[in-house]
């Protein structure tokens, strides 16, 4: 199966796996008693048709680069990292604690901290599964699942007990100083004297998760570090023979990838709410695995695919608007059948266009 | 603390640990035969859903009760054919399932009932109710012993008496009946059980069902037994609070039932008391207690204290003759 050409294997069977998770979801919006085709034509307008769509559509797009980013790393070290909820929830409290306390004079300068703590934040909440991992080989999945609850549970406690302003009751941290406000896309483009829709809270931070794809393609595949990631993913016991550690490798993927989940509330916290809130990842963390999954793990495919899940999200909120009948949880089926399809039952697609090739081949020859 | 202050919360705690016990039994089941569930939340979620729904159209809980475990089944059915036939990765169907579960439930809970995403109250005979033993009026008055007869143990409702018996039942047949010891078998070596002429994928597909019927049993007795109706993922964590009780369990059966037990008292000393104020100590927030489940499992998952180890085929497809 190995000999698939890398066209069929990276571009056709994830469009096969895509298409056939669309094709059940339309069966969905029938059943419901709508029509999906008008169903996938509000989608398309709702999130492309327009400036403003457009604007949000990029906006979700940034939050599932970088949570999609996360997974992708950590799969290449063949380590399932589930727990990309919980720490961009983590990651969203470093960025909180940098524009809250911090009078700063110019967003340029808050920006970069922030990154960086977010990015901190972010790591350190998945360095506890990684080291149980390395060290114990307790399974990185149960280990990263039960962060996300102790995870939110910590934000619950910090919001009603420490960062709620007193006299205030809805469960968020004040507002942050103004110099931490990042520039809107109707501001940057205001820049080159381009008219750029007010309220799409599409921001700076969108560039950065291209840089952040950018960077990531280089860590994986131009660098030392990269490879040797790589070839414990591919197999462990040639990678440890090699001379590569499997601690090592561990700690600095999930390292990598928990500091891209926390970046990722750069976007939402710093970005759009420009307050800390509890909910402030909304699921993010979890449409990254069925982005990583479609995307192949590879920056290219990510984007894509982000891209992909910011249109569903986007359109979907029209839709509902349109198509009362359809409400939003659609989006969520979806995403379950892209995962389901593109992830668990890949064989169902693979194999079959396996046989299919080598009859080819065999017929060639 | 009074004597019964003590009783009511042992009370509380018999009702909230009853589906931890069937979720964990359910992923007892599928994990002990090498097939890794993430999806039991899902599973739960289905058919809390589809339980009360059926409940609230036909007026009866029984029906309900068949809706929600065909549909915890046929997602079960599907994690089976995507981990075993097509042999994919079970932890990544596992978050589909989750997935599925809580966008059908709400998109199809909103286009049926229009009420936000909730089923209709149910009442009378489309819920489970409680069950009084005998004599709990005369019993109860003897000191010491009579509330625990008349308080604690009488007045659930039948699943919570089902959830118990399901302990002991599964012990045995895993560990006393030649099913048992070949699924047991099949979690730690499918290669000797497949060597031994007994088919790997069928012991399997009949252990993921089961956690299916049980996965079922519990959701059913969220949504129609212990509420009184669905909410939107009313499930709210406690299929891996289950994941993290098996682990507690080092996944046996009845370490598994001491291991709800004691994260159902959590739960029902959180709901009761929210902070926990104790002198010279400080305050000890809710939002510990509700995250105490998870760390304890870190704790133990760390090799602090004892060591849990998974059954050794477990999250791996079986290959016939690599």
């Amino acid at each position: 199966m190995k000999s698939l050409p890398k066209g069929v294997d990276l571009v056709l069977i994830p469009l096969i796996n895509l298409l056939l998770a669309f094709m059940i979801s339309g069966l969905v919006v029938v059943s419901i008693g709508e029509n999906p085709f008008r169903a996938m034509q509000i989608i398309i307008n709702g999130s492309l048709g327009s400036a403003y769509g457009l604007g949000y559509t990029l906006y979700y797009a940034t939050n599932f680069i970088f949570t999609g980013l996360a997974v992708a790393v950590a799969f290449h070290a063949r380590m399932f990292n589930i727990g990309g909820e919980g720490q961009a929830m983590v990651g969203a409290l470093g960025t909180a604690l940098v524009c809250l306390y911090i009078e700063w004079p110019h967003w340029t300068i808050a920006f970069p901290v922030a990154i960086l703590a977010a990015a901190l934040f972010g790591a350190a909440w998945s360095a506890i599964p990684a080291y149980l991992q390395a060290k114990r080989g307790s399974h990185i999945v149960i280990t990263t699942i039960m962060f996300n609850f102790i995870a939110y549970s910590l934000m619950v406690y910090l919001l009603v007990h420490i960062l709620k302003p007193k006299g205030q009751m809805a469960p968020e941290s004040a507002k942050f100083v103004a110099g931490s406000n990042l520039p809107t896309a109707h501001e940057f483009f205001g820049w080159f004297g381009m008219v750029f829709p007010k309220s799409p809270p599409l921001n700076i931070t969108f560039l950065l998760a291209l840089l952040a794809c950018f960077l990531i393609w280089l860590f994986i595949w131009r660098t030392r570090m990269g490879y040797a990631i790589r070839a414990f993913g591919w197999s462990e016991t040639a990678a440890v023979y090699a001379g590569i550690s499997p601690f090592r490798i561990i700690m600095v993927s999930m390292l990598v990838s928990g500091g891209l989940a926390g970046m990722m509330s750069i976007n939402t916290v710093m970005g759009e709410a420009e307050r800390l809130l509890i909910d402030s990842v909304q699921g993010a963390g979890f449409v990254g695995i069925a982005a990583a999954l479609m995307g192949r793990s590879h920056p290219l495919g990510v984007f894509l695919a982000a891209v992909l899940f910011g249109v569903l999200y986007q359109g979907g909120a029209e839709l509902e608007f349109e198509m009362p009948a359809v409400s939003r949880e659609m989006i969520v089926v979806i995403q379950a059948l892209v995962i389901l399809f593109t992830g668990a039952l890949e064989n169902l697609v693979r194999v079959p266009i396996g046989k299919l090739f080598l009859k080819l081949n065999t017929k060639q020859n | 603390m009074d004597y019964l202050t003590i009783i009511q919360i042992l009370d509380s705690m018999l009702r909230l640990s009853a589906p931890l016990i069937f979720a964990c039994l359910a992923g007892l089941f599928s994990e002990r035969s090498g097939i890794f569930d993430i999806g039991l939340e899902g599973k739960m979620l289905a058919s809390a859903f589809f339980s009360a729904a059926m409940a609230a159209a036909t007026g009866s809980v029984w029906l309900g009760l068949m809706a929600g475990l065909t549909a915890s089944m046929i997602l079960a059915a599907i994690h089976g054919v995507a981990s075993i036939t097509f042999k994919g990765n079970q932890l990544i169907s596992g978050v589909a399932i989750n997935f599925l579960a809580s966008g059908m439930t709400a998109l199809i809970g909103q286009n049926w009932f229009r009420l936000g995403g909730r089923t209709p109250s149910l009442s009378g005979d489309s819920r489970f109710l409680p069950i009084d033993f005998p004599f709990t009026e005369s019993i109860g008055k003897i000191p010491i012993v009579g509330p625990i007869y008349s308080d604690l143990l009488s007045g659930h409702t039948i699943l919570v008496y089902i959830a118990l018996i399901t302990v002991p039942v599964t012990w045995w047949l895993l560990f006393r009946t030649r099913f048992g010891l070949r699924l047991r078998a099949v979690g730690e070596n499918p290669e000797a059980v497949d060597t031994g002429g007994v088919s790997v994928s069928f012991l399997r597909y009949r252990a993921v069902l089961i956690c299916g019927l049980l996965c079922g049993l519990g959701g059913a007795y969220l949504a129609t037994g212990m509420a009184a109706g669905f909410i939107r993922d009313m499930t709210a964590g406690k299929g891996f609070i289950a994941l993290a009780a098996l682990i507690f369990a080092k996944w046996r059966p009845g370490y598994a039932l001491y291991a709800c037990l004691l994260f159902g008292l959590l739960e029902a000393i959180a709901i009761r008391y929210q902070n926990i104020t104790i002198e010279g100590f400080g305050t000890i927030p809710v939002q510990f207690m509700q995250a105490l489940p998870y760390i304890l499992t870190i704790v133990i998952l760390a090799g602090l204290v004892g060591k849990a180890i998974p059954p050794k085929a477990g999250g791996e497809p079986y290959i016939k003759e690599r």
